[in-house]
C-alpha cells in the first residue's frame, strides 16, 4: 500500500484568505485607458516609452492561504510594494479584485476602509516608519490609540507586546535610542498589538546587519508557531525567502512569473529570470530529503534518515554507507528512500 | 516709427489722472460706507490689546521684570541669557523707556498671538492642498515685498489711525514666514511615517494632530521666531500711525536730530529682539531632540 506523505503533513484543510485577481495598477494620468494596452501585450519599457506611463503590476492573480507565509521576490522596481500595498489598499488599484475572506477591498467605503485597516491588517516597514516624537510604548500602541482603545488597556497590551519581542526595559526610550534591530522589533510589536490577522511586510529586514536579520528571521518563525498569522513578506533576499517562505512568487516587470513552493522554484524554475534568481543557492542546504527522495512504503535495510531533514545534513551518512537509505517521517514510518544518484543529480544541477 | 521706439507709448495725462482719481475715489466711498463696520470687527482685538497693555504698564515693575525673567529662564533654560535680560530691563527702566518698552512688548505679543491663530492653519490649509498652496503663495510673495509704507495707505484710509491699523500693518508684515514654515514643515514629515499613520487606520485629523503638526513643530517654531522679528522690525514703522511704543521716540529723535535719544529707544529695540530671538530659538530646538534619529 501506498502512502501519501502530502497528506500526513497537511492535517488542517486550508482556506483562502487573500484572493487577487486580475489586478492590474499602471501610474499616469491615462491609467484606465492604458490597461487596454497592457491587455493587448503591451510590456513595461514599451508602455513607458510609448505613453510615458509606468506599469507596476501587470494581471496578478494569486492565492494566499490561511496561516501560511506568502513571500514575494523580484529585482527593484518589479513591483513588491506596489502589491503589497493593494492588500491595505494604500494603493488604489487601476482594475482588478482583491478578496480578503471573500470581502472586496476595494469596494470599501471610506470609513469601512479605516475601520478594514485599523482590524485586519499590520504593516511593518523597511526603514521602520517609527513615530520618532513618541516613546516606545505609545509607538506599539499606535493601532489601539488610533482606534480608541482605553489607555489602561491599551498599555497593557503594549507591555505584552514589547515583552514578546524581548525590549523590556526600554519602554520609555525614544525611536532614535534604539539600534536599527531594536527598532524593527518596534515595529513589529506595532503590528501585532493590533491583533490582525494579515500582516504585511515589506522589506522589513532588509535594512538590518545579516545577523540581526537573521535573528529576526528566526523570531519571526518562532512567533508565528503560536500566532498563525497570514503574511505577505517582501523581500530581494532569496535566502530570507526559502527560510520564511511556505510560498514564494516572483515578479519581474510587473507580472507573476511564478508561484509555489521553495522546492518548486529551486528544482523548476518557470523562466531564466527565475533561474538567474534560484542559481547561486545551495540546494542540498535548502532542499529538504522529502523533496528528492522516491516515495514508497518497502523499506530499506540500514540507517535511516527523517524526510524533513536538509540533504546537506545526511550527506555523511549517504557518502558512508554509498548505498540507498531508507526516509522515515516524524512517527518513525518507513515514507521512502533515498540513494546517492538523486543527491549526485541534485548537486550536479548547482 | 522712430518716435516709437525712442518714448514709450504712455496713456494720457489726463487718462491717467481719472484713472487714479476714480480708483482713489472708489476706495474712498467703500471705507466711508464700511469703515467703522470693519473697525468694529477688530473691537475685540483693540480691547484685549489695550488691556494687556495695561496690565504691563500699571504692574510694579519689579514683580513685571520677575515674570519676565520666569518666562525667559524656562523658555531658554539658559542662566546667563536671564542674567543679561534682567541687565537690560533695568537699564532700559533707569534710562526712562520703561513704558514705551511695555507697550512694545504687548503689541508684539498680540501680533504674534493673531500671527500664529491665523497663520498656523493657513499653513495646514495650504500644506494640504496644491490648489491653497497656488493661491497663497503669491499673496504671501506681495505681502513680502510690497513696501510697508505702499499698504499703510489703504489701511489708514480705511481705519485712521490708531492701534487697530498699526496692529494690521504688523501682523501683514509679519504673519507670511509662519504661514511658510508651517507648510513647509508638514510638508516635510518623513512619507514612511505617515504612511505607517495610513496603515493603521488614521484618518485625516488624527494625521494632523498626531503626526504631522508635531513633527513640524520645530519648523514651525522657526516661523514664529521669525514672525517676531518681523513684528519688532515693523515697530518703528508702525508708530508713524499711531502705534505707541518704542517706536515712537525713535521717529521723534530723527525729526529733531536727537541722536542719543534715538540711539536709546534703537538699543532697547534690539535687546528686545535679541531676547524674544534667543527664546524661541532655543525653546525650538528642545523641540527637536528626539528628531535626530528619525531619518537614519
Ligand atoms: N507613485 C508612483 N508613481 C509612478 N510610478 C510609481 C509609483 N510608485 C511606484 N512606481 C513605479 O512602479 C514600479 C514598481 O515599484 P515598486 O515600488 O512596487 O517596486 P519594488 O519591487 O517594491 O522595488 P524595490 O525593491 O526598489 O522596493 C517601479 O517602476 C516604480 O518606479
Ligand atoms: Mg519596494
Amino acid at each position: 500500500m501506498e502512502k501519501d506523505y502530502s497528506s500526513i503533513e497537511r492535517v488542517r484543510v486550508s482556506k483562502v484568505k487573500i484572493k487577487i485577481e486580475k489586478l492590474y495598477k499602471i501610474f499616469g494620468p491615462k491609467a484606465k485607458e492604458m490597461t487596454q494596452e497592457v491587455k493587448n501585450g503591451v510590456n513595461k519599457d514599451e508602455l513607458l516609452a510609448k505613453y510615458n506611463h509606468v506599469l507596476g503590476l501587470d494581471n496578478i492573480n494569486l492565492d494566499i492561504e490561511e496561516q501560511t507565509i506568502q513571500v514575494v521576490m523580484g529585482l527593484s522596481g518589479s513591483g513588491k510594494s506596489t502589491l503589497i500595498r493593494h492588500i491595505n489598499r494604500l494603493i488604489e488599484p487601476t482594475e482588478g479584485v482583491v478578496l480578503v475572506d471573500n470581502q472586496d477591498v476595494t469596494k470599501l467605503d471610506k470609513n469601512e476602509l479605516l475601520d478594514f485597516r485599523r482590524t485586519r491588517t499590520g504593516m511593518v516597514f523597511q526603514r521602520f516608519g517609527l513615530f520618532p516624537h513618541q516613546n516606545i510604548i505609545d509607538n506599539v500602541q499606535l493601532g489601539l490609540s488610533i482606534k480608541g482603545v482605553e489607555k489602561a488597556e491599551s498599555n497593557e497590551t503594549a507591555m505584552f507586546w514589547i515583552d514578546k519581542v524581548g525590549l523590556n526595559g526600554f519602554e520609555y526610550k525614544f525611536p532614535n535610542q534604539l539600534s536599527g534591530g531594536m527598532q524593527q522589533r518596534v515595529g513589529l510589536a506595532r503590528a501585532l498589538a493590533n491583533d490582525p490577522d494579515i500582516l504585511l511586510m515589506d522589506e522589513a529586514f532588509s535594512a538590518l546587519d545579516p545577523l540581526i536579520r537573521s535573528d529576526m528571521q528566526d523570531q519571526l518563525l518562532e512567533l508565528q508557531k503560536n500566532l498563525k498569522k497570514t503574511i505577505m513578506f517582501i523581500t530581494h533576499d532569496l535566502d530570507e525567502a526559502l527560510k520564511l517562505g511556505d510560498q514564494i512568487a516572483i515578479l519581474n516587470g510587473g507580472k507573476l512569473v511564478q508561484n509555489g513552493k521553495p522546492e518548486e522554484i529551486l528544482l523548476n524554475p518557470a523562466d531564466d529570470y527565475v533561474t538567474k534568481f534560484v542559481q547561486d543557492v545551495n540546494r542540498a542546504k535548502v532542499l529538504k530529503v522529502k523533496s528528492i527522495m522516491i516515495s514508497n512504503s518497502q523499506g530499506t535495510e540500514g540507517p535511516k534518515v527523517n524526510m524533513n531533514d536538509s540533504i546537506e545534513s545526511c550527506l555523511p551518512t549517504i557518502l558512508d554507507t554509498r548505498s540507498t537509505l531508507g526516509v522515515v517521517d516524524d512517527q518513525n514510518n518507513i515514507v521512502g528512500s533515498i540513494s546517492d544518484k538523486e543527491v549526485a543529480s541534485i548537486l550536479r544541477n548547482n | 516709427m522712430v518716435e516709437f521706439f525712442s518714448t514709450f507709448p504712455e496713456m494720457s495725462k489726463a487718462g491717467l489722472r481719472l484713472f487714479k482719481k476714480t480708483v482713489d475715489g472708489a476706495y474712498r466711498n467703500f471705507s466711508r460706507e464700511y469703515g467703522d463696520a470693519i473697525e468694529a470687527v477688530f473691537d475685540p482685538v483693540l480691547y484685549f490689546l489695550v488691556w494687556f497693555e495695561k496690565v504691563l504698564q500699571n504692574s510694579p515693575w519689579p514683580l513685571v521684570i520677575l515674570v519676565f525673567l520666569l518666562l525667559i529662564y524656562f523658555g531658554s533654560r539658559s542662566i546667563y541669557l536671564t542674567i543679561g535680560s534682567f541687565v537690560a530691563f533695568i537699564l532700559i527702566g533707569y534710562f526712562g523707556m520703561w513704558e514705551d518698552t511695555m507697550s512694545t512688548v504687548s503689541i508684539i505679543g498680540v501680533c504674534t498671538f493673531i500671527s500664529i491663530g491665523l497663520g498656523i492653519p493657513i499653513g495646514i490649509l495650504m500644506s494640504g492642498s496644491d490648489r491653497a498652496r497656488s493661491m497663497v503663495s503669491p499673496v504671501l510673495d506681495i505681502m513680502q515685498t510690497m513696501p510697508s509704507f505702499v499698504y499703510l495707505i489703504p489701511v489708514v484710509m480705511l481705519l485712521g489711525i490708531g492701534k487697530v491699523p498699526g496692529l494690521l500693518a504688523v501682523v501683514i508684515y509679519a504673519i507670511p514666514p509662519i504661514i511658510r514654515l508651517t507648510d513647509l514643515g508638514i510638508r516635510e514629515v518623513d512619507k514612511e511615517v505617515l504612511e505607517a499613520a495610513d496603515a493603521f487606520g488614521a484618518n485625516k485629523r488624527q494625521k494632523l494632530f498626531r503626526v504631522q503638526l508635531p513633527l513640524a513643530l520645530p519648523t514651525i517654531f522657526a516661523g514664529i521666531n521669525q514672525t517676531i522679528m518681523m513684528a519688532l522690525a515693523m515697530v518703528v514703522i508702525a508708530s508713524m500711525i499711531g502705534v505707541k511704543g518704542l517706536g515712537q521716540p525713535v521717529l521723534k529723535a530723527i525729526a529733531n536730530q536727537y541722536f542719543t535719544m534715538g540711539l536709546l529707544n534703537g538699543l532697547a529695540i534690539v535687546a528686545l529682539a535679541i531676547i524674544f530671538d534667543r527664546v524661541s530659538q532655543s525653546y525650538g530646538k528642545r523641540l527637536q531632540q528626539h528628531r535626530a534619529g528619525s531619518r537614519e
